[in-house]
């Protein structure tokens, strides 16, 4: 049987899709995941990358906080699981 | 500020074969400014039909280096790991973006001789941690740090004899090694899996409110994590990279 | 714009298929062996004494089934070849299930006539959305085997969705049901731009194709 953690990464594998459509260093924003209230770093989300787009899941509460396709010249995202959402101008 | 990465063509100036399955590309990159210690690029890959298949990897050299390597593991029925490992020779070019990462990331201008440093590493997940040593070597900074190390043997320990110099060369700095499958004859470390005993024995105690980086398979990094904020580590003192399942 | 740098010598995935199974394999996929196990999100943990199969909405009658009824409802093997969206086709898998037709029995359907559309639930949030004609009449089943074993957890155990003239995102892991509704209601990744009906012959990957 597959441990179901291998089949998991987490939000740093994003950054490099997520500066696609924001130009910023996105593993250091912040959520407000609209599941849960918590407050998490992009970075500590986990980072599911299906194949046919990217699900970024709260660690807490599993709600897919950001869901990401790019399809033909387009980017999709689903944002219903951001509360709010905080991108910093320089990282610290 | 605002900053969109480009994709950018690198020339492998060196192949270094750091154990049978692991080789670092030194890269010649001439659009590169600079990097933190701890982020990754994204290396794309394009056939002559178009296809194209993308894998992140962590850089191993530090900031202060000239070049930019990553240090690959041959993942077997991969796709990018067996062309990097077997194909890609000097000379050629490769097509890579970053340096991406603003959490998993360590300066040493930006971090203080008592907050001591935990690292902790699985296999090729050494390769952001390595890349933070040498960037601390050549800071000259003293800032207490441990490194544990999870390798299948004593001939997978990747960095193995750089390792061994930097830690003589600095009492600041220890490394234990953990060999999980196979030990030489004599080996006085540890030989098995990160558990919370062996991190219990290890690690700085949580009223000196260490930092912790912890990166290699999915599995490694959940546990130690795990196991370090049982042992009384701030959750947001512990920061985790997930490399996916073992051997990728 | 520049070209496009080509990565010298690199060949990727194997992605020719055998001519002799050439018609087989729908345009623009190739054949593997393996079978890759894609997720969106962690794999769901139930316990077979709390789950159920449930057929609900604009119907006159829920229905609703736990997994001892469900194992007693009739059982047919199926021999299928599967087709991913990411380009990889399966040949030949073979499952062990209910046929949908068998649960839909259980519905007046003919007295409702447009309620035309489903949307399969799952354990874990996922939803993907079907004609109900696409899943009567010997197209759609239920399994709970594969290769003769029970159905593994990664692989949408313990019961999925099978419907193998579709694009496989359509055959939904670790599915608990059906919302029977009369207006048709894109599911998870229909509403991030795949096909919401999804031909592999028609090659309709994503909206608009």
């Amino acid at each position: 049987m597959i441990d179901d953690r291998s089949l998991r990464l987490d939000g740093n594998a994003a950054g490099g899709l997520l500066n696609e459509v924001f130009p910023f260093e996105m593993t250091a924003a912040e959520v407000v995941c609209a599941g849960c209230s918590t407050t998490k770093l992009i970075a500590e989300l986990m980072l599911y990358g299906h194949g046919m787009g990217s699900v970024l899941r709260c660690p807490g509460c599993d709600t897919a906080v950001l869901r990401i396709t790019h399809i033909r010249e387009s980017y999709r995202l689903d944002l219903s699981g951001v509360t709010s959402l905080q991108i910093f101008e320089r990282a610290s | 500020m605002a900053k969109q990465l480009k994709w950018q063509l690198g020339t492998v100036v060196e192949i270094r074969q750091e154990t049978p399955i692991v080789k670092s590309l030194v890269l010649d990159l001439p659009d590169w400014t600079t990097h933190q210690a701890g982020q990754h690029v994204d290396v794309r890959l394009t056939a002559e039909d178009g296809y194209q298949a993308q894998r992140s990897y962590s850089i191993s050299s530090s900031p202060e280096d000239g070049h930019v390597s990553i240090t690959v593991e041959a993942v077997a029925n991969g796709e990018v790991s067996p062309y990097l490992t077997e194909v890609l020779s000097v000379g050629d070019q490769l097509e890579l973006r970053g340096p991406i990462g603003g959490y998993f990331v360590w300066s040493a201008a930006a971090s203080n001789d008592n907050t001591p440093l935990l690292l902790v590493a699985g296999g090729s997940g050494i390769a952001p941690l390595m890349a933070m040593l040498r960037h601390r070597a050549a800071s000259a900074t003293m800032v207490p740090t441990r490194l544990i190390y999870s390798s299948r043997g004593f001939d997978e320990i990747i960095f193995r004899d750089e390792l061994e110099r930097l830690s003589m060369a600095d009492r600041s700095l220890e490394i234990f090694h953990t060999l999980t499958r196979q030990q030489p004859d004599g080996w006085a470390g540890y030989s098995r899996r990160i558990d919370r005993e062996m991190l219990s024995e290890i690690v700085w105690s949580p009223e000196k409110k260490p930092l912790a980086y912890a990166c290699g398979p999915t599995a490694l990094v959940e546990s130690v994590a795990t196991h370090l904020q049982n042992l009384g580590y701030e959750p947001g003192n512990i920061k985790t990279e997930r490399f996916g399942p073992t051997g990728v | 714009m520049g070209e496009q740098f080509i990565s010298r010598g690199f060949v990727g995935r194997a992605r020719e298929t055998d001519s002799e199974r050439k018609d087989r394999v729908p345009p623009g996929q190739y054949e593997t062996t393996e079978f890759p196990v894609l997720s969106a999100g962690p794999t769901p943990n139930i316990s077979l004494d709390r789950w159920d199969f449930s057929i609900y909405g604009e119907i006159a009658e829920d229905l609703k089934w736990n997994w001892n009824e469900f194992r007693e409802l009739p059982r047919e093997k199926v021999q299928a070849d599967i087709h991913c969206v990411t380009k990889w086709s399966k040949l030949d898998t073979v499952w062990k299930g209910v046929s949908v037709e068998t649960l839909l029995q259980a519905v007046d359907l003919d007295s409702q006539p447009d309620v035309r559309f489903l949307v399969a639930f799952c354990d874990g949030g996922y939803t993907t959305n079907l004609p109900i004609v696409d899943v009567r009449n010997g197209k759609a089943w239920i399994v709970d085997e594969y290769n003769g074993r029970p159905l593994a957890p990664e692989h949408g155990g313990p019961v999925r969705l099978l419907v193998p003239h579709l694009y496989f995102w359509k055959s939904a892991k670790w599915v608990r049901g059906f919302k029977l509704v009369k207006d048709d209601r894109s599911g998870f990744w229909e509403t991030a731009g795949y096909h919401n009906y999804g031909d592999p012959w028609k090659e309709q990957r994503y909206a608009g194709d």
